[in-house]
């Protein structure tokens, strides 16, 4: 099983407990009405689903409730790591091979 | 007419009688004993952090800030759950819901007396016997006395209190208890063995 850092419980919690919650860092358009169809059909649909490296939303449902992001290697399905909802997408990876 | 046969049903309506699930339902096997606890006052309590002091100081009890632990005073608990969310379960029958409506500052309580049922679980085999549906680490040093999470059973959320080294408090849903008993009574057998 899994253990998943939670950056609001501060502590590893078993993978049960979590749920995925797609991709991260996707900003909806404030003026979401004026959007091109193009533009609407890439933030709606269009995901970047790498192998490798990939930035998701994650939610510890059955603990303390919240979303946060994670940064997840595909490939190897190790997490790297996990920071809170709202803050920027970490720029350093912490003993990331590539 | 149909007034008068409102009037005539709402005379008649004794007061709501309350029937806990499972009421009294007990269960020993070597090494651990199950048991449904009787009925609690229990709230559901979102709060900024701006409102914590205000609610603790109304609560009689200090709210904890600190990831899985809770605090218990005057036989009233409360569990951390998230950042903003907690559970309090009164156990002496004074509602935790009429000392926060008079607390101004910004709160959400919402009673939910009714909707859990506590069982406990208490013996030397007391977390080998949650820990066969549970899959968080029990051991006393990353799960002491006092802490408390919320997590799962199985196939549905409980919120589990550790009471004492050797005692647990189960909280689940009115609905899944059935489940819930069942699911630690095959488990206290299994323990046991």
């Amino acid at each position: 099983m899994l253990l998943i850092r939670c950056p609001y419980c501060e502590e590893e919690r078993p993978e049960l407990e979590f749920r995925n919650a797609g991709e991260a860092h996707i900003a909806r358009s404030p003026n979401i009405a004026g959007e091109s169809d193009d533009d609407f059909e890439k933030f709606f649909f269009i995901r970047s689903n790498p192998k490798g490296i990939i930035y998701e939303r994650w939610r510890h449902m059955h603990g303390c409730a919240r979303f946060f992001n994670a940064v997840r290697d595909t490939v190897s399905d190790r997490f790297l790591m996990t920071y809170k909802a709202g803050e920027p997408k970490p720029t350093k990876l912490p003993g990331a091979a590539k | 007419m149909a007034k008068a046969a409102a009037k005539k049903s709402a005379v008649a309506v004794p007061p709501a009688e309350r029937r806990p699930a499972l009421a009294g339902q007990e269960l020993s096997a070597t090494g651990v004993t199950l048991a449904v606890l009787p009925p609690a006052e229990r709230i559901s309590l979102r709060a900024p952090d701006a409102s914590v002091a205000a609610l603790s100081k109304a609560l009689g009890v200090t709210l904890p800030r600190k990831p899985k632990t809770s605090a218990a005073k005057a036989g009233r608990t409360a569990l951390w759950l998230g950042p903003d969310e907690w559970l309090v379960i009164d156990e002496v029958g004074k509602d935790p819901l009429a000392d926060c409506a008079e607390v101004t500052a910004l709160h959400s309580a919402v009673g939910i007396s009714h909707r859990n049922v506590g069982i406990s679980v208490t013996g030397p085999a007391a977390a080998a016997t949650i820990n066969s549906g549970c899959p968080q680490d029990l051991s006393l040093d990353v799960f002491p006395v006092g802490a408390a999470s919320r997590t799962i059973l199985g196939k549905v959320e409980i919120v589990l209190l550790r009471t004492a080294s050797d005692a647990f408090r189960v909280e689940c849903w009115r609905s899944f208890s059935d489940y819930v008993f069942t699911f630690l009574s095959e488990a206290a057998r299994d323990a046991a063995a």
